[in-house]
C-alpha cells in the first residue's frame, strides 16, 4: 500500500507537507490534522527514550537530552515493537557524538542503564548456596559456575559505580578519579550494581567464560596477588548471582 | 464454520481495569467492583523479573485480557514473524480470557512506528487485514477481538464506512470485536458525524469486549474541535452517556477502565471502575 509508504515518510519530517488525500471528514483538506500523528509517533518514541535512560536525562537535563533523543530516533528508528529494549545503540550514538564528547563517560553510562533494563527483565533462575561449596578444595579447584541470566559484567575505564551512585542516591559521594568495572545483580526483582576491582573482574571474566575456579583464582592472583575470594563470593551468594540452570 | 476451542473462560461481563504496575499491591489488596484486568502484551515479552511475576500473581485472582498494541494488522506488508512469535509465547502459558488487536498499523519497512496509525476502508486494506486476522487466529488457535479506532482524519480513497468495514471483517473471518465507546466519541466528533448513528450501524452482535477512557480536547485549523485519544483522565460525560446507550443495545458486557497516562492513584481509578460497574448494573437488572 503506497498510501502507508506517503504517511510513514512524513512521520519524521517536520518540514513535509502532510500527505494528499487526507480529510477531515467533511472533505477539507486534514492539514494540522496529520501532525496528530507526528506528535504521537516523535513524543511517544522520545518518552520511551527518557524512561529508558533516567540517569541520561539527569545527567544532561530534559532539553539537551531531548534534542539527544530526537537525534537518535531519527537515526535510529525502533525495529521493534517492544519499547523496553529501544535504544540499543544509544552508546554507539554517544561514542561518536562530537556535541557531548566532553562528557566522556556518557556512552559508558547509556551501557550501564541498557544493562540495568536488561536484567530487570531477564530469566528467572534457581540460585545455588554456599552447599555448593563444601567440597574438599581438590574438587572446588575443579568445579565450574554458571551466572544467572540477570547479572552482567561492564567494563569501564570511568569511575561507573560511583557515577551511577551520585546520579540515584542522596548523599553519594563525589565520583573518585579510578576505572570502575560493575558486576549487575538481581537478587529478586530490582538490578544492583555493583563496583569490583580489577582482580574480582578478572575472576568473573574467567568464571563466566567456563574456567574451572581453579583457574579463575590463578587468574584474579596475576592481576592482585593479595587476592581474596571470599567478599566477592558473599556478594554474589547474597545475591542469587550464581545459578544451577533456568527455573522451570 | 471455523471452530475455536476456548482456552478458559471468557472474560466475565463485568468490570475490568487497564494494568498498572503502580497499582499492583492496591488491586490485589482492595479490587473494589474489578473482576479482570487488561495488559499490554508487548510490556510482558521480557523473560523473567518482576513483570512476569506481577502477571502470574495477577493471573491467579482475576481474568487476563492481553491487549495486543504492536502486531500492525493494518499494515500492508507481512506480519513480523518475530513479533508473532513472542506474542504466542505469551499466549501459550498466560491462557489469557481474551486476546485483541487494533484495526491499525504501526510497523512499516521494517520501523515500528509505536503509534495506531489509520488506513484507508477499501476492497485492498479489507482483503489485507482480513489475512492477517486469519493469520494470527490459526497461529494462536484462537478468536482474536479487532478494537476501533480513534481517528483524526480519514481517506479520500475509503469505499467503505467503518462500520461496514468491520462488519465484513468479522464476516470473513468469525473475528470478535472489542468496541471503544470512547474512540467512537473520539472519531465521530473528529470527522463530524454522531456517535449514536456509529453505535446503531455498528455489529454489536459481535462485540466480546468493551472500552471506556478519556480524552483531551484540541482544535484542528479551522478551530473545530479535536479530540485526542490521551488516556490521561476519567471518561467524560459523554462517554459514559454513550456506553449507557451501546450497553441498552448489546446488554452486559465486559467493560474495561483504562487510564493509560498521567496514571492516578488506585482509589481514583477504582471510583472509575465503581461507575462502570453502576453502569452495568443498569442493564444487568432490566
Amino acid at each position: 500500500m503506497k498510501v502507508q509508504t506517503q504517511f510513514r515518510e512524513a512521520l519524521f519530517d517536520a518540514a513535509r507537507d502532510a500527505p494528499r488525500g487526507l480529510q477531515d471528514g467533511a472533505g477539507n483538506p486534514a492539514g494540522s490534522r496529520y501532525d496528530v500523528y507526528r506528535n504521537n509517533v516523535v513524543t511517544s518514541l522520545q518518552d520511551a527514550l527518557a524512561r529508558n535512560f533516567p540517569i541520561l536525562v539527569k545527567l544532561l537535563g530534559e532539553q539537551i537530552f531531548g534534542s539527544l533523543a530526537d537525534i537518535y530516533l531519527h537515526q535510529h528508528p525502533p525495529q521493534s515493537p517492544l519499547m523496553m529494549q529501544y535504544g540499543d545503540q544509544m552508546p554507539t550514538l554517544l561514542a561518536g557524538f562530537a556535541p557531548l564528547e566532553h562528557i566522556g563517560y556518557l556512552a559508558d553510562v547509556a551501557q550501564l542503564e541498557i544493562a540495568l533494563r536488561d536484567s530487570y527483565h531477564a530469566a528467572d533462575a534457581d540460585p545455588i548456596d554456599s552447599s555448593t561449596f563444601a567440597i574438599d578444595d581438590a574438587e572446588l579447584a575443579l568445579t565450574t559456575l554458571t551466572f544467572a541470566p540477570a547479572t552482567a559484567l561492564i567494563h569501564s575505564v570511568w569511575p561507573l559505580f560511583d557515577l551511577w551512585r551520585f546520579n540515584t542516591e542522596p548523599d553519594a559521594p563525589a565520583p573518585q578519579a579510578v576505572p570502575q568495572p560493575v558486576l549487575i545483580t538481581r537478587a529478586e526483582f530490582d538490578p544492583q550494581p555493583h563496583p569490583l576491582t580489577p582482580a574480582q573482574c578478572e575472576w568473573i571474566v574467567s568464571v563466566r567464560q567456563g574456567d574451572t575456579l581453579g583457574t579463575a583464582h590463578a587468574q584474579a592472583l596475576q592481576t592482585d596477588a593479595t587476592f581474596d575470594l571470599t567478599p566477592l563470593l558473599t556478594l554474589l551468594l547474597t545475591k542469587n548471582a550464581l545459578t544451577k540452570g533456568p527455573q522451570e | 464454520m471455523r471452530e475455536f476451542s476456548p482456552l478458559c473462560d471468557p472474560l466475565p461481563d463485568a468490570v475490568g481495569v487497564g494494568y498498572k504496575p503502580q497499582h499492583f499491591a492496591d488491586i490485589l489488596d482492595a479490587p473494589g467492583p474489578v473482576k479482570w484486568v487488561e495488559i499490554h502484551a508487548e510490556n510482558y515479552m521480557g523473560q523473567g523479573g518482576r513483570p512476569i511475576a506481577q502477571l502470574r500473581a495477577l493471573a491467579e485472582k482475576f481474568a487476563v485480557s492481553v491487549h495486543g498494541v504492536g502486531l500492525s494488522i493494518g499494515g500492508a506488508g507481512p506480519l513480523d514473524p518475530t513479533h508473532l512469535a513472542r506474542l504466542k509465547h505469551l499466549i501459550d502459558w498466560v491462557k489469557p480470557a481474551s486476546f485483541s488487536e487494533h484495526l491499525a498499523w504501526s510497523t512499516h519497512g521494517g520501523t515500528f512506528l509505536n503509534d495506531r496509525l489509520p488506513l484507508p476502508y477499501t476492497a485492498a486494506t479489507l482483503q489485507t487485514v482480513a489475512d492477517h486476522i486469519d493469520h494470527v487466529q490459526s497461529l494462536l488457535g484462537r478468536q482474536m477481538l479487532l478494537e476501533n479506532p480513534s481517528s483524526y482524519l480519514a481517506f479520500d480513497t475509503s469505499t467503505y464506512s467503518e462500520t461496514d468495514f468491520l462488519a465484513e471483517l468479522v464476516k470473513r473471518t468469525e473475528c470478535g470485536l472489542l468496541l471503544d465507546v470512547n474512540n467512537v466519541f473520539i472519531s465521530a466528533t473528529n470527522l463530524g458525524y454522531t456517535p449514536h448513528s456509529y453505535i446503531d450501524a455498528y455489529p454489536l452482535a459481535a462485540v466480546g469486549e468493551l472500552h471506556v477512557g478519556g480524552h483531551a480536547l484540541d482544535q484542528d485549523d479551522h478551530g473545530a474541535p479535536l479530540l485526542i485519544d490521551s488516556h490521561g483522565d476519567a471518561p467524560s460525560a459523554e462517554v459514559w452517556d454513550l456506553l449507557a446507550h451501546t450497553l441498552q443495545k448489546t446488554g452486559p458486557k465486559p467493560l474495561l477502565v483504562e487510564w493509560d497516562n498521567d496514571v492516578p492513584d488506585w482509589n481514583v481509578l477504582r471510583a472509575q471502575a465503581d461507575v462502570a460497574a453502576l453502569a452495568l448494573d443498569q442493564v444487568a437488572t432490566k
